[in-house]
Formats: structure tokens, sequence, C-alpha cells
């Protein structure tokens, strides 16, 4: 089973994770920057997270023979705090990066005019860079927040193929759908969903769009739960390519279309116009075989 | 082709020496042999765009656009008929700086360290000794040997720092070469300024490896030949 997570806030997890994730077969992941627990209160300190995102956390994974990848972005909670906002004139010398495949985490926390003036203004710099959104959706109003955020996206302009709602459950999958997004589940031991749960909306809505993801960050919360819903997944009469579907080739297309996506393997050539190598998919390099 | 020196371009009398004014650790035929080797390494269509993209590099709000995108825009692989370890993108980044008015490029290289990430550091780092900057990049030197990225460590002990890292940095450069496992064979002028002292650390860490039960690096050989 190869399995990519999407949604991984590695740089909260240890070593003995990584070591963990690889031997269950995840040989991928993006990072979203996020919220980390302490609120930051300048600038200068989201450089220094954005650095380590690009810098020190993809090296760790490397080590584990993973491929670390990031999105970039002023998150919903701290859009709030005068001190964090300057941080949006930080964000296009970061876009610009190597691995960077996404602008986010992105969206609505408390559903305040700061929150819609950052996540609209972010929604703008995914457009000029091409770059696909990753939008967080809250926990608190889950519903209006899901279908608020789905006006700020129409209004943006944005191709809602270029953007994931995540955090999803069963009453917001249908609007995330209907709007044309993809959709993105953060499997949890306790909260959020579970791997049955999850298994039972691929029954309803299919495995085009879906994203699974574990979203383990420094809360309770489990690297190892992508593995467990393939293996629900299995167990409830999907296939091996279903699984390989949602697990991978969902968000390889998802946030392939950055164009930046680094998979081990593949370094790309010397040539204006390569010819795809087996596995490649839209100019990204990709991991060759099954993992 | 003209062939890389992995030693640095010393004054005569040997040893390292301060460098006059903004001068360069390499030699010109050096910094040709890398545009030459791109040359010879990129398609037809990459290098003309290349061309093009060098021209427009002296502007520096272009450079530091430019600069970022070097590895996917050109290659990552490694780069024939350049020194060992170099990349296409670490060329490329190379002659990018080297578009930046000299005045102004020790500037150039350290916002572009500040701002880049690990494979744009390498690429500022791997760009000194082509670059007319005197000691006036150090700093970089010195601020990539505090990190335990290996990618970082390697590219910061190449001629740049062999000609302008005092002593005592410059040991502490090679252990940490041994600690992070980065091959000593990367350490420029290595046999020039290897001494008694670099030997007794060496001898050190054996001894705590040994005593450990660990195996002793064989890269120590490099500092104190049987």
């Amino acid at each position: 089973m190869r399995i990519f997570d999407p949604h991984i806030h590695m740089t909260s997890r240890t070593t003995a994770d990584y070591r963990a994730m690889r031997a269950a077969g995840v040989t991928a992941v993006v990072e979203p920057a996020f919220w980390l627990g302490q609120p930051r209160t300048s600038p200068e300190s989201f450089a220094d997270y954005f650095d380590g995102l690009l810098g020190w956390e993809p090296f760790r994974a490397s080590q584990y023979g993973i491929s670390h990848h990031c999105t970039i972005a002023l998150n919903p909670k701290e859009a709030n705090d005068p001190r964090c906002v300057p941080v949006l004139d930080l964000l296009p010398r970061y876009l610009v990066k190597d691995r960077v495949v996404a602008v986010g985490e992105i969206g609505f926390d408390s559903a305040t005019p700061e929150e819609e003036h950052a996540f609209a203004v972010q929604l703008g710099l995914a457009v000029e860079h091409e770059l696909p959104a990753m939008v967080h959706t809250p926990h608190r109003d889950k519903a209006g927040g899901t279908d608020r955020s789905i006006a700020v996206i129409r209004e943006s302009g944005i191709d809602p193929g270029m953007v994931v709602l995540d955090h999803l459950n069963e009453v917001t999958v249908r609007r995330a759908a209907d709007a044309g997004c993809w959709m993105g589940f953060s499997i949890y031991p306790d909260t959020k969903m579970d791997p049955d749960r999850m298994v039972r909306i691929l029954k309803e809505y299919g495995t085009e769009r879906m994203l699974v993801n574990s979203a383990a960050d420094w809360g309770h919360s489990d690297p190892l739960l992508t593995r467990a819903t393939g293996e629900a997944m299995l167990a409830a009469g999907f296939d091996a390519d279903d699984v390989d579907r949602v697990l991978w080739r969902n968000p390889v297309e998802f946030y392939g279309q950055s164009g930046r996506l680094e998979l081990p393997d593949a370094e790309p050539t010397g040539t204006a116009e390569p010819a795809p190598p087996p596995g490649s998919f839209a100019g990204n390099s990709l991991l060759r075989g099954g993992g | 082709m003209t062939t890389f020196s992995s030693r640095p371009q010393e004054p005569s009398g040997g040893g390292p020496a301060p460098a006059a004014g903004g001068g360069t650790t390499a030699s010109p035929q050096e910094t040709t042999a890398l545009r030459e080797a791109l040359d010879a390494a990129l398609d037809a269509a990459l290098a003309a765009r290349l061309s093009t993209e060098l021209r427009q590099a002296a502007d520096p709000a272009v450079l530091r656009r430019l600069f970022p995108a070097a590895g996917r825009r050109y290659g990552r692989g490694p780069l024939p008929g350049a020194p060992d370890g170099w990349r296409v993108e670490d060329a490329v980044r190379t002659l990018l700086l080297r578009q930046a008015p000299p005045a102004g490029t020790a500037e150039a290289a350290v916002l572009l360290y500040r701002e880049g990430d690990a494979a744009e550091r390498r690429g500022v780092l791997r760009a000194l000794p082509h670059l007319p900057v005197g000691d006036a990049a150090l700093e970089l030197v010195r601020d990539a040997l505090r990190a335990n990225d290996p990618r970082l460590v390697e590219a910061a002990v190449g001629p740049y720092a062999a000609r302008h890292l005092d002593q005592h940095a410059w040991r502490q450069a090679v252990l940490k070469c041994l600690f992070v496992e980065v091959p000593l064979r990367a350490v420029a002028g290595l046999a020039e300024r290897r001494d008694a002292e670099l030997a007794a650390l060496a001898d050190g860490l054996a001894a705590e490896r040994r005593a450990a039960g660990r195996a002793v690096p064989a890269d120590l050989a490099l500092i104190t030949p049987a």
C-alpha cells in the first residue's frame, strides 16, 4: 500500500513517527503551515517556521525515505492578530519556492472579518502563483463556516478544482462535492473522522476528488490512521486500486497541479520539454513503481 | 574544457591568506568552466533560456525571482564536468549571482541565502568562491556550519572556507563533517590546512568511538595519514 499523507504537521512529530510511517507505506507528505499551539507575536517567527518547513523538515523526512512538501500561509486563527497580519507581505517570496505545493491552511476559525480578509487575499495569491489552495473548515459552526468558505472561494475566481476543503465530515461533504472542490478528511483517534465513518462516506460519494489525511500534529492524533483507513476500505470491499487512488493518486493529482511535487527517484533532467518519465504526472517528478 | 581544481587558489607562499579587496577565490577559468559544463548538459532550448535569464538577472528584483526557481527550471541532477557534488542548479545559481554588480554582490548573496530554502542556500555557498566578495560572505559559511543538514555543511567547506575561515573554525568544520557524515573529500584544502591540533582532535573522536564500541569513520585517515 503506497500512501501520500496530504496533511500532516511533522514539525510536531518525532523521528519515531517518521520511521513508523515509512514502515506503514507512507513515502510522501504535505505539511501545511498552521497554528503552533502557542500564538506567535511577530512575522519573524513565521519566517523561521516557514524556513523550517523548507529546510530542516524535508531533510529530516528524507532520512526516512519520505518526500516532504509544504503549504505556506497565514492561518485563520492568527489572521486575527494585527501583530501577525504583516506575514501576508512575506508570502510571495515563499510561494515561489520548490516543494511549496499550495497556499494553506487558509479559511475561517471564528468567522471574523479579519479572517475573511486574509482568506480572500491568500486565495488571490494562489491564483497569482498558479498554486492550489488548502482551506481549513472551522471546528465551531462547521456547516456555516463551510458555506461561507465556498462563497469566498467563488468570489475569488479560483478554479474550485484547485481547492481542497479540509476537515470535512458527514454534514459538510455534500456542500464541498457540489462546489466542485476536492474533499479532505482528517482521520483522528477521537474527533473529526474515524476510518469506518470514512469508508461509509467513500461508499456514498465515491473515490473521486477524495483526500484522506491524518492531520497529525501536537494534539491527540495518529500518523498511521491513513494506513488504517486503507485497511478499513479493503475490509469493506474496496479493491487495492480504489485504495491506491484515494491514498496515492488523488493527492498526487491534486498537489501535482502545482508542478512542484518532488517524489523520489525521478530528478528532473536538463531538458526544456522532457518526455514524461514513467510514472510522471503533469511535469512533477514522481516515485517510480509502487511502494 | 577547463578542469577544476579542488584546491583553493592561494597566494604565492602557500597557506590561507586574507583575500585582496573584493577578490574571488576561484580562477576565472574555473567560473568559465561552469558555464561550459552547463551548456554541455542543457539542451539547446534550455541553454538559450539560460542566456536570456542571465541577462535579465542583472536586475536585482528579477534575480530574486529566478534564484529560487533554478532547480525546477534547469534540473537538480549532478552536473557532469563540474567539481564533485555540484548539481545543475548550483551552477545556474552561481552564474545568476555573477550577474549582480560587483559592489552589490556580497549583499545579494547574503539576501538570497537568508531568504533561501536549503537548495538555494547550498547554491549561494557553492557560488562564493566565484564571487567578488572577499571575506564579506564569511558569515554565511559560519551560519551553514551551525546547521545539521549535511547538504549545507558539505557546501560550506569548499574553497571559500579554505581561503577565509580561521584555523579554529576550520578545524571545527572538519570535525563537523565527520559527525554529520559529510565525506572529507568535500573539504577543500584539507591536505594543506590539516595540522597537529586537528590530528589530536581526530584522535580524540576515534578514542570516544572505540570506547563506545562504535565504528571509527574511515575518513579519519585523511586527517592523520599513516
